[in-house]
């Protein structure tokens, strides 16, 4: 569990960036963090892995106050996959960048093999085996980065806008995977910019401007809600614009998820035939 | 004669164990707006680069083939001979910008070419209002929003005059709403200024309204190209992959339950609004 109580934060600039955010995010939960370039979401996870300590308040994981526990400590359990993939590759070969942290935690040599296997299989990066992370593009440079991530299994994994550079492909591959992983008790946060990935997913939608938490809901609600969404410098989801253009018909304006639009359109259709 | 004119081009990284790009032709006209997509690692940044000579002159690397750009063989000629002609924006506009200034980086281009003050002067400043930062001309690049130094950067290949834009993947670091004003941005300088661009993209939700010209690529080849609507609703664009607008989407999935909608499919949200309002009217 994740509990951030009060928090504030001001770069050494002095810049405010955090001003008074209070969040909970439980074990299972699939929060998606969302709002304007600057709005202080990247800062904010930042302090879930204490690579950033409140100026005021308290982040706490598991009970552990970051603010008192190492980074290191920390990243055992919270995974951490930064949003450009350049600010974490280092090593010669794929296979070195995704063993490197689990060489780090100790793990057998056999283990670190076959979790290494297991996470170029998952995100489609086995024919990359022994490349060089920098010969990759820019989208299969920002999956080495996650793989080498959930190759160690942390309990909590953020995600600092995971789809950039992915085609659709490869997010539904990430949306499924979360998915899994929620199965397993894992709390994922995801940070991100991508209304269309999120409308696809319908996770927890928490909505920051200016340092604060102006939202906190389902996806389905506050990605249907122009108002908020504007506040936050987001465009409604595609499917949520349609049905905000035909509002004239009276149907719900709920809507985010294609099939449910499909069958809403079918039932006011058979209405106006009767 | 095409403003782009590439023929069978095939080109290999060193040390790359197959080509980024694969047999590779196709024509681009002066002031089209040219959407291309496909997976990640398809080739589309690599061929970006082919654009203004990058590819071979900088990455170095095999190369076989032929590209014209303005009537200018790539292949023979310089970047910065290119310079003048294609303009080239990245992903992530902190990796191209570097002045004091914002109109300092806008100019930077220019005096490299030896203009007289009063010539920079009106180049830089139209194309500062071109993309709405003329006020904040004097402000440093590192200090306002990811959005604003997109503008910058998108500015300081304007201001050279090109006869092409080529932006790779330009709003992936933006929300959504800066996103949309700089797609609009591009989109006025196509229509209004007649320059050609070439815009490479994922989010077809966001872009395909914008183009008339869609190229889908896959593993170094072009597997389907032309008119946007075509191509979306073409069985193999979705089996490559590509994320096809949730519009035309949903369009398609009424038509099969016999919802009487227009025969063109929506590329937009507007557009399939007013479809539905009209069948249901």
């Amino acid at each position: 569990m994740i509990e951030a109580k009060n928090v504030h934060y001001s770069y050494p600039s002095k810049i405010e960036a955090l001003r008074g955010i209070s969040l909970t995010i439980r074990d299972g939960e699939f929060v998606a963090i969302m709002g304007q370039n600057g709005a202080g979401k990247s800062t904010f996870v930042k302090h879930f892995n204490g690579l950033l300590k409140p100026s005021r308040g308290t982040v706490k994981v598991d009970g552990v106050e970051t603010g008192k526990s190492s980074v290191a400590a920390l990243a055992r359990n919270v995974g951490f996959v930064f949003q450009n993939p350049d600010h974490q590759l280092f090593s010669e070969s794929v296979e070195e960048e995704i063993g490197f942290a689990l060489k780090n935690f100790g793990f057998e040599a056999k283990v670190i093999e076959d979790r290494i296997t297991w996470a170029l299989d998952l995100l489609s990066l086995s024919q990359y085996r022994k490349t060089s992370p920098f010969l990759l593009s820019g989208g299969e440079r920002k999956r080495v980065a996650l793989a080498s991530v959930l190759a160690w299994d942390p309990k909590t994994l953020v995600l600092d806008e995971p789809t950039i550079g992915q085609d659709y492909e490869q997010k539904e591959k990430l949306r499924q995977f979360i998915m899994q992983l929620q199965t397993q008790g894992k709390t994922v946060v995801v940070v991100t910019h991508d209304v269309e990935f999120v409308a696809e997913c319908n996770p927890r939608v928490v909505l920051m401007k200016d340092g604060k938490i102006v939202a906190d809901g389902q996806g389905q609600q506050i990605l249907t809600d122009p108002a908020m969404l504007e506040l936050a410098s987001i465009v409604l989801p595609q499917i949520a614009q349609v049905f905000a253009k035909l509002s004239v018909l009276g149907l719900p304006k709920n809507i985010i998820d294609i099939q449910e639009a499909k069958t809403v359109l079918l039932r006011a259709k058979e209405k106006r035939g009767q | 004669m095409a403003l782009i004119e590439i023929k069978n081009l095939t080109y290999t990284y060193p040390g790359g164990s197959k080509p980024s790009i694969d047999d590779v032709s196709f024509k681009i006209e002066k002031g089209e707006f040219v959407l291309i997509t496909g997976p990640s690692g398809c080739g589309k940044t690599t061929l970006c680069r082919c654009f203004n000579g990058l590819v071979p002159h900088f990455y170095q690397g095999e190369i076989k083939g032929e590209i014209e750009v303005a009537g200018i063989n790539t292949l023979e000629h310089r970047t910065c001979e290119l310079a003048k002609h294609v303009g080239l924006v990245f992903q992530n506009p902190e990796n191209q910008l570097f002045a004091l200034s914002i109109e300092k980086d806008v100019a930077f281009g220019l005096e490299n070419v030896g203009l007289s003050r009063e010539e920079m002067r009106k180049k830089v400043d139209w194309a500062l209002h071109q993309t709405g930062i003329y006020d904040i001309r004097e402000r440093s690049p590192h200090e306002i929003s990811g959005g604003q130094q997109q503008r910058v950067a998108i500015a300081s290949v304007l201001a050279m005059e090109p006869d092409i834009i080529v932006l790779d993947e330009p709003t992936s670091f933006l929300d959504s709403l800066s996103a949309e004003k700089i797609f609009e941005v591009i989109y006025r300088l196509n229509r209004e200024q007649g320059i050609t661009v070439v815009l490479v993209e994922h989010r077809l939700d966001l872009t395909a309204k914008y183009a008339n010209h869609l190229i889908v690529m896959e593993q170094g080849t072009i597997r389907l190209e032309g008119e946007p609507r075509d191509v979306l609703c073409n069985q193999e664009t979705r089996l490559i992959g590509v994320g096809i607008p949730k519009a035309t989407l949903l369009y398609e999935m009424l038509k099969k339950e016999d919802f009487s909608l227009g025969n063109k499919p929506p590329l937009d949200s507007e557009e399939l609004a007013d479809q539905i309002l009209e069948a249901l009217k």
